[in-house]
């Protein structure tokens, strides 16, 4: 087999578009993902019975259920409730939705890992309950989620490839598009695991900063 | 635990309210529901595919973890580049592969053969990974030990190490086999028949795509709280037995 990249070199402006989605939607599924994860371990932790159960519902729904299930009923089954939404707003919302209930679950961790007394000391100095979850359990948590949250950010990245099948002309999408146009399945091939390599490869290597940069931060 | 319990069994209620009598507006599962015996026929499907991959994905995993371990700086590279390749290539990306390389140096394999392969070897870079940290965790003094009353290395190996690390894996079995259950979807997409294609077959036959998806979802659902309640069990056992 003679491997040639002048298919790549010629498609080189899809490709490059391909890969835009990809990191776009990548980080904007992630970003709503941690504030809904964050938002449902917050509401865990201070709301009442019915509300603990549904949430603890919603997470073991999503967590138990797979991703690729989740987009079809969203993207697919959506527009029977009256959700009709664009392949790639789809996408977003699908890996925001599958993100959410991990992120909860290790912002649940960090929480449930921080001792009560200290809580029980925050109240006696009179911290609010707000400020007691900003400054006292947040930063501590940190240190000890930053691991967990980086694997779940890195899936999430390998998880964009899924949105393809949506139709998402992201950077899977584009490239086997281009590879049964051509047959050049090798040439596309590499660029594939070439590009989420890098990503995945480059998220944990901020990961692995920003773990010395918190640790450095507690520590003193 | 007790709470998904309690999710499935409010599904199936919300199943139950469906029938036809009590037909909603734009939720209908009727139709559905006559194409149940094919949905759990697929799950069957679905179940075997991700019990045939968690098998060959933990014995090629023991030789990756092998690999790793071993004192060959070549096996450790080599182990090290296949761990991080098939972790940091997205399994889609790695089926697709699979399925359109083949036939192009000349191996027309089905594409469930095709599919089988590329989940098991993917599989088998995570499990090579969690053997390792079994065998990481067992304390050097019992190696030290071991050679003090004269065990030789294979013997440490098979009777020390691979019980112990055995043990601490076997918990990840569960959460393995779930994570396979969930992750066989994506065989969907080179055109095997499991769970997801027939729900998406069905979608397109009856053009309910929300309530086949929601069947299969549900399907799902159920068959991984089965799988991590006999984990829940088995680890029970496991510890007792461990213990006496």
């Amino acid at each position: 087999m003679n491997i040639d990249f002048s298919v790549i070199t010629n498609n080189l402006d899809a490709i490059t578009h391909g890969f835009g989605i990809t990191l776009g939607t990548w980080l904007a599924g992630t970003a709503l993902a941690l504030m809904l994860g964050l938002a449902i371990s917050v509401l865990q932790l201070y709301c009442s019975r019915p509300i603990r159960m549904g949430l603890r519902a919603y997470i073991e729904i999503v967590r138990g259920t797979p991703f690729l299930i989740q987009l079809f009923l969203l993207y697919y089954g959506g527009p029977s409730i009256g959700l009709e939404l664009d392949p790639v707003p789809a996408g977003t919302l699908g890996l925001a939705i599958y993100g959410s209930a991990y992120f909860a679950e290790i912002f649940r961790g960090g929480f449930n890992s921080i001792p009560k007394g200290q809580l029980e000391a925050a109240t006696c100095l009179g911290l609010t309950r707000w400020q007691a979850i900003y400054r006292i359990k947040l930063p501590q948590m940190l240190i000890i989620i930053v691991p967990a949250l980086t694997n779940m950010i890195i899936i999430l990245s390998k998880e964009t490839a899924v949105l393809s099948v949506i139709t998402v002309p992201e950077l899977t999408g584009v490239l086997t598009g281009i590879g049964t146009a051509s047959f050049a399945f090798m040439e596309i091939l590499i660029v594939l695991c070439l590009g989420y390599l890098a990503l995945v490869e480059l998220t944990s290597h901020v990961g692995h900063w920003v773990e010395r940069r918190v640790g450095r931060f507690m520590l003193r | 635990m007790r709470d998904s319990l309690l999710g499935i069994a409010a599904s199936l209620a919300l199943v139950g309210q469906t029938h036809p009598k009590y037909l909603g507006v734009m939720i209908n599962l009727s139709t559905t529901l006559q194409s149940l015996p094919l949905l759990l026929d697929a799950a069957l499907i679905t179940i075997s595919i991700s019990l045939v991959t968690l098998v060959f994905g933990f014995l090629l995993g023991i030789v990756v973890c092998a690999m790793r371990l071993s004192a060959s700086p070549l096996l450790r590279t080599l182990a090290l580049i296949h761990v991080r390749f098939f972790r940091g290539v997205p399994l889609l990306v790695q089926l697709l592969m699979l399925y359109y390389l083949l036939p192009s140096i000349g191996l027309n394999l089905s594409s469930m053969a095709a599919a089988i392969i590329a989940v098991s070897i993917c599989e088998s870079a995570y499990v090579g990974e969690i053997l390792r940290g079994g065998f990481l965790g067992i304390a050097p003094g019992q190696l030290e030990a071991a050679r003090m009353l004269g065990l030789g290395r294979i013997s440490t190996v098979l009777r020390i190490q691979l019980p112990q690390a055995m043990r601490l894996s076997v918990s990840s079995l569960t959460s393995e086999m779930i994570i396979l259950i969930k992750v066989s979807s994506l065989v969907s997409v080179i055109g095997v028949t499991e769970l997801t294609r027939t729900a998406q077959n069905i979608a397109a036959s009856t053009y309910r795509p929300l309530e086949s998806y929601f069947m299969a979802g549900l399907i799902y659902f159920v068959i991984n709280g089965i799988v991590a309640w006999l984990g829940m069990l088995g680890e029970k056992r496991l510890s007792k037995a461990h213990q006496s």
